[in-house]
């Protein structure tokens, strides 16, 4: 099996978001970059599927210079190579300039099926999975929290989150695009020994003019859409306390909820 | 930097990527497996044996000892990398490491056979094997020279008889490397669990590594093969080249183990209000802080050059003295700083803080207690030893 697995570098988890002044963009200084935790999943069943069935895990990652790092770290974990899409052109893409990149890196690769994260916990837009198997013009299973590849490599199942906790099962000839959820696996941890081997392991770079794409079609100017402005939500003001004796609380309280916070 | 995070210097800098990378993964497995269940642990005096396998699975255990033998062959940098993260969760975790890495799988591998290297070093690497080291007897800590243990030829067997206390991991040990006087020489052997003659009884009542097995082992006319005889150990030497190993990593260990009080210090100075304020806007507080990070950041940096001297081939055992030393007695004190700084709060395992403190008690004193460094570095100083 050729496998492919998207990713994406992301601010870690317990980063404390600060947005700039002008409202374009977050603060980056200081920030720790990790592999987006869904992406986790994805590697972790790439190499499980790799370890049943042989084959090659191939990680592919857009992202500036420091996505090298994340990309390190899938090969630490023990896939074989990465694909890293660099380039100042790429900067600023949305989901579909981010699809339309990735599908040109991936054409020319060989691939029986492409797992990824279902969404990147920074945007949040889950979107790009959808357009890239579009742009390859093949299958995508979204969410997924059980992965049965057939022996033949031809065909999986896969079980998907619905609604009410219930579960839905869906087959799928291959190649397709599987998001994967949190419950999939459990992602293990870089080995010491695959840390000092992912060094030497190769990460294939690819910058605009290997893309065969046109400077207008990725990142900021292949964007479809054109972020206006980030903020925050306003900080939590500071709660009332009432005080005196019950009835006359009961009565303050009835008449705040009614003429301030309109809720009865 | 941001105020809770402990390279004050960019010391992270100093460091190779994959000096990093090993650093971060292990710093991920401790917050994710050990800090949250590890106060439990404590209380109930249960070693964590389950991370055993898992740290095997990560290949971080004897993380220094060549690739032949099952091991990473990775550099003492990366060892005290692992150690301090390992503490930064608890010293009872960071012990077991120390122990099974620098106590056990290094004399297999510096003074056994090749056959007792090929037999032990890949299991133990893994974690499905567990050693101990059995030097300390009850009545000879700092003089280990004076052992009472005694091995005696008989035909194909050697003969153990004597006892040896404090030692880490002796219920657990699938197997024990034990030192013991065999004609008036200090040899090693290894000791297999379930040997007829060998009983390991396990010490209770410790207020401190509470997470981590610790045991005395006794031998009573122990017969075992002539072949257990590590064929090139021999004098004193011998368990002091496994020491020097486990104190450099203990120095690394200690750093963590200060570094986990300080971040708890940070947060809770800011969230903790007196007085309508954080605590952290009073003076004397602030003074605990900047005291802690500054011992830290010296700690981290003498540490990180004791590891390159020795990965250059040029580190020396008083080397390792004095950033054991340093670093010992630098987190007790920020753990009692901390514990201080938490009032009440620092005394309740609902904080890291009061386990650090006590856990530090004891890496304070063993591997070489704080004063027996000292007067090793007095002796180098003077030329005059002290002891002895």
């Amino acid at each position: 099996m050729d496998i492919l697995v998207c990713m994406k570098q992301v601010p870690d988890t317990e980063t404390k978001i600060v947005i700039n002044p002008e409202g374009t963009g977050i603060v980056t200084d200081g920030i720790k970059y990790v592999m987006n935790p869904y992406d986790e999943f994805a590697v972790e069943e790439a190499l499980k599927i790799k370890e049943k069935m042989g084959g090659t895990v191939t990680i592919v990652s857009m992202g500036p210079q420091r996505a090298t790092e994340a990309i390190r770290t899938a090969l630490a974990m023990g896939a074989d190579k990465g694909v890293h899409l660099c380039d100042d052109a790429f900067e600023g893409a949305d989901s579909y300039s981010t699809a339309k990149a990735l599908a040109a890196a991936i054409k020319p690769l060989s691939y029986d099926i492409i797992l990824g994260g279902k969404q990147a916990v920074d945007h949040d837009n889950a979107q790009v999975y959808a357009a890239l198997a579009e742009l390859l013009d093949i299958s995508h299973v979204s969410i997924v929290t059980q992965l049965d590849v057939a022996e033949d490599g031809k065909s999986a199942v896969a079980q998907r989150e619905v609604e009410g906790g219930a579960r839905e099962v869906i087959e799928v000839s291959l190649p397709a695009f599987i998001a994967c959820q949190k419950g999939l696996n459990e992602p293990r941890y870089a080995s010491l020994p695959g840390i000092m081997k992912a060094k030497k392991k190769p990460i294939d770079v690819i910058d605009l003019a290997k893309s065969g794409l046109s400077a207008d079609e990725v990142g900021e100017k292949g964007a479809k859409l054109k972020i206006r402005k980030f903020f925050l939500p306003p900080e939590r003001e500071a709660g009332k306390i009432l005080e005196g004796e019950p009835e006359e609380l009961a009565t303050q309280l009835v008449k705040l909820l009614r003429e301030e916070a309109k809720a009865i | 930097m941001t105020s809770e995070t402990t390279d004050f210097l960019l010391i992270d800098e100093m460091l190779s990527d994959e000096e990093r990378m090993v650093r971060d993964t292990v710093r991920g497995f401790v917050d994710e497996k050990v800090i949250p269940t590890i106060a439990d642990d404590f209380e109930q005096a249960e070693a964590p044996m389950h991370l055993v396998r898992e740290m095997g699975e990560m290949g971080i255990i004897g993380a220094t000892l060549p690739q032949e033998y099952g091991c990473p062959g990775s550099s003492y940098v990366v060892y005290g990398l692992i150690q301090q993260e390992l503490e930064r969760g608890d010293s009872g975790i960071r012990s077991f490491n120390s122990v099974q890495s620098s106590l056990v799988m290094y004399p297999i591998c510096e003074y056994g056979s090749e056959e007792q290297k090929r037999h032990w070093l890949p299991g133990l690497a893994r974690g499905e094997k567990i050693g101990c080291f059995g030097l300390t007897e009850a009545d000879h800590g700092s003089d280990p020279g004076g052992m009472k243990t005694r091995a005696v030829k008989d035909g194909a067997s050697y003969v153990l008889n004597g006892s040896k206390m404090w030692i880490t991991n002796g219920n657990v040990a699938d197997v024990a490397v034990v030192w013991a006087k065999l004609d008036g020489e200090v040899r090693g052997f290894l000791v297999e669990k379930g040997t007829p003659g060998f009983t390991a009884n396990l010490i209770k009542h410790k207020m401190s590594l509470r997470a981590s097995v610790t045991s005395e082992l006794v031998f009573e006319d122990c017969r075992i093969p002539a072949e257990n005889l590590l064929p090139k150990s021999g004098g004193l030497r011998s368990p002091l080249g496994c020491l020097d190993k486990a104190r450099y990593g203990i120095a690394w260990g200690a750093t963590g183990s200060a570094m986990a009080c300080y971040e708890a210090s940070v947060r809770y100075a800011k969230e903790r209000t007196q007085f309508d304020k954080p605590i952290g806007s009073f003076q004397l507080v602030q003074r605990k802080l900047a005291l802690m990070l500054t011992e830290i950041t010296a700690a981290q940096l003498l540490n990180l050059r004791v590891g390159r001297l020795k990965d250059e081939g040029k580190g020396r055992h008083q080397h390792t003295s004095m950033a054991k030393m340093n670093a010992t007695s630098k987190a007790l004190e920020i753990a009692r700083m901390a514990r201080d700084l938490h009032g009440a709060n620092g005394i309740s395992l609902e904080y890291p803080i009061i386990r650090h403190m006590n856990n530090l008690e004891s890496v304070h004193t063993y591997e070489g207690t704080y004063d027996i460094h000292l007067l090793i570095l007095g002796h180098e100083i003077t030329g005059i030893p002290a002891f002895r």
